[in-house]
């Protein structure tokens, strides 16, 4: 077991705002999520046009991996996100919809991992993916599991983190661990930038 | 690293209340698949596999519940109970739980449901698991799609290699809920006969409800006839579209590859694929492809999902469970339904129920979001 591994950089995304390292990135008032992220979208001069047709969680993990990976040459870079509410408002919406006419586009984002998916298109990576779902923000798992990719050679970065979306609310929180880097990896350092 | 291990299991299914009642009816191809007709699920009949509800009751009941529980917590805490018994583990710290479930108790969504909204979130589901038995640490959820049950596998070899357990117990299951049917209806992904994994005819899928459990141990004594080591697994994405498979197989294709790796075997080493194989149009052919480049074409394998349907979450775990049973009678079970090959490339589909000496077999499951994952197992050597 080596587990001497680094933080390499981080995004937060909650309040209107998008910050790398700690750094405001885009920080407006705007009435919805949907908006913010797309104003956040063209001020980050983002050109994947597939964005649009996301949902809320998707763009949310979308638009942080976006900052994080935008400039990373590493392609095994394995992604482990987590959440409390896994895909419930999509969830909410399907199941709002069926008596009516369901969509397979609503219904395909009724799974937490595909936020996973949307930003493995992004960035090509045919890395491992996971995703947790915990009662709160759990710095632990998060740690022993980037612990054991890096450690079995699975992958040489892992991007992990938190992106939650509920009733509205949005919480982001992504972190890239890798050998080299600026921060320890460590459950404190983790629990300590969040 | 010490080696670790497939251990006590159960499958709770339309077959009965323990794994030897499903490795049973499999044995003499019998399929649990019925034609239902709910209208509550679906306007129109549907093929699938349902867990009897009386029996269901009973079962739970002779657990002396303190509390309400879901269908689907029913569902995971009979089998559970099942493999924690049979183990004879005392539940300590150093014993983990993952769960895998790709929708939970979605059900409580539906209007007039007995329970609160808060009963969708996963975590909630966690906790009734844990607290049910008396776990010292929080569930682990896990829900990535149609590969869960095999990744839950995973995920708990890692991190008891990373010493945070000793043992995991892995619990999985989905619900056959109007949500999910109509949602894959929506795709016109549904069957409307029971399902053909790898034929010409085959029309899409059934969805069906299985709880399956097993024991991950590095405890060496703690093993049943049936148990294997998990040798390799890995999961890779496709990288290429949120709900088609990929038309080269590339994220299942690299999952093998480096599943072989890690567990140092040769593709000529696998003597069995317990395959995804839905019985969708794209996702059968996806893996014909993959595993003619990872050279697997001439290799016994079939898809189990003409005796259970898709059971989402849980197959992974399920279809591993049948794997161990497979190799420990030394059988290839027929994959039910086929009839003349209807993909692209070559694949050693089992035609008939067969007895073969057999050692190592490799698991493998796609799902939406383009993830693949794949896994080997081999017997334990004396």
């Amino acid at each position: 077991m080596n587990n001497d591994y680094h933080i390499e950089r981080y995004c937060h995304i909650r309040n209107n705002d998008i910050s790398l390292d700690g750094i405001s990135l885009y920080s407006e008032k705007h009435d919805s999520f949907k908006d913010f992220a797309k104003a956040t979208y063209k001020h980050l001069e983002i050109n994947h046009s597939k964005f649009f047709k996301m949902d809320n969680l998707s763009k949310l993990a979308f638009l942080a991996a976006d900052v994080l990976l935008k400039e990373e040459t590493e392609k095994n870079v394995g992604l482990v996100l987590s959440n409390k509410a896994a895909s419930l408002d999509t969830d909410r919406k399907h199941q709002e919809s069926i008596k009516d006419y369901p969509s397979p586009a609503v219904f395909v984002y009724t799974l937490p991992n595909i936020c996973l998916g949307e930003i493995s298109i992004r960035h090509q990576l045919f890395s491992e993916n996971s995703f947790f779902v915990f009662d709160s923000f759990n710095a632990e798992s998060l740690y022993t599991y980037a612990n054991s990719l890096l450690d079995e050679q699975k992958s040489e970065k892992v991007l992990c983190g938190w992106v939650n979306f509920d009733d509205g609310k949005y919480d982001a929180f992504l972190y890239v661990v890798a050998k080299k880097g600026t921060f320890v990896h460590s459950e404190a350092e983790i629990n300590r930038l969040y | 690293m010490s080696k670790v291990y497939l251990s006590y299991n159960n499958i709770v299914s339309s077959y009965g209340f323990n794994s030897a009642s499903a490795i049973q009816n499999i044995s003499n191809e019998v399929s649990g698949l019925q034609l239902v007709d709910d209208k509550n699920i679906l306007p129109n009949p549907f093929y699938s596999s349902r867990i009897p509800q009386d029996e269901l009751e009973g079962k739970y009941q002779d657990l002396h519940p303190e509390e309400k529980h879901t269908r689907l917590e029913k569902m995971l805490l009979v089998s559970l109970a099942d493999t924690i018994k049979q183990s004879g583990l005392e539940i300590n710290q150093r014993v983990g739980l993952i769960i895998s479930t790709t929708k939970g108790n979605i059900d409580v969504l539906e209007n007039g449901s007995d329970f609160p909204e808060e009963r969708a979130y996963l975590a909630s589901l966690g906790e009734k698991i844990k607290s049910f038995f008396g776990f010292q640490n929080d569930a682990i959820v896990l829900s990535n799609a149609c590969v869960s049950g095999v990744l839950a596998l995973t995920v708990a070899k890692r991190f008891i290699n990373q010493n945070t357990f000793d043992h995991v117990f892995v619990v999985g299951g989905d619900l056959v809920t109007e949500f999910i049917l109509s949602g894959f209806n929506a795709f016109q992904a549904l069957s409307n006969e029971p399902c053909r994994p790898y034929c010409k005819t085959r029309t899409g899928i059934n969805i069906g409800e299985v709880a399956a459990s097993v024991l991950v141990t590095k405890d060496s004594t703690k093993l049943v006839n049936e148990s294997v080591v998990a040798l390799g697994e890995a999961s890779c994405n496709d990288a290429n579209h949120i709900s088609g498979p990929s038309r080269t197989g590339e994220g299942l294709h690299r999952s093998v590859e480096s599943a072989l790796k890690q567990a140092k075997v040769y593709p000529e080493h696998i003597d069995y694929i317990s395959a995804h194989g839905t019985a969708t149009n794209f996702n059968d052919e996806m893996e014909a492809i993959a595993f003619n480049r990872s050279g697997l074409q001439n290799t016994p394998l079939n898809s189990l999902k003409g005796y259970f349907g898709h059971t989402l979450g849980a197959s992974g775990l399920l279809e591993t469970i049948i794997g161990m049973h497979s190799l420990n009678q030394n059988t290839l079970f027929a994959s039910l339904g086929f009839r003349e090959l209807g993909v692209s490339e070559p694949l050693h589909i089992i035609e008939t129920t067969t007895p073969k000496e057999i050692s190592t077999f490799l698991k493998t499951a796609s799902g939406f979001g383009g993830c693949n994952t794949a896994a080997i197992f081999q017997k334990v050597s004396e």
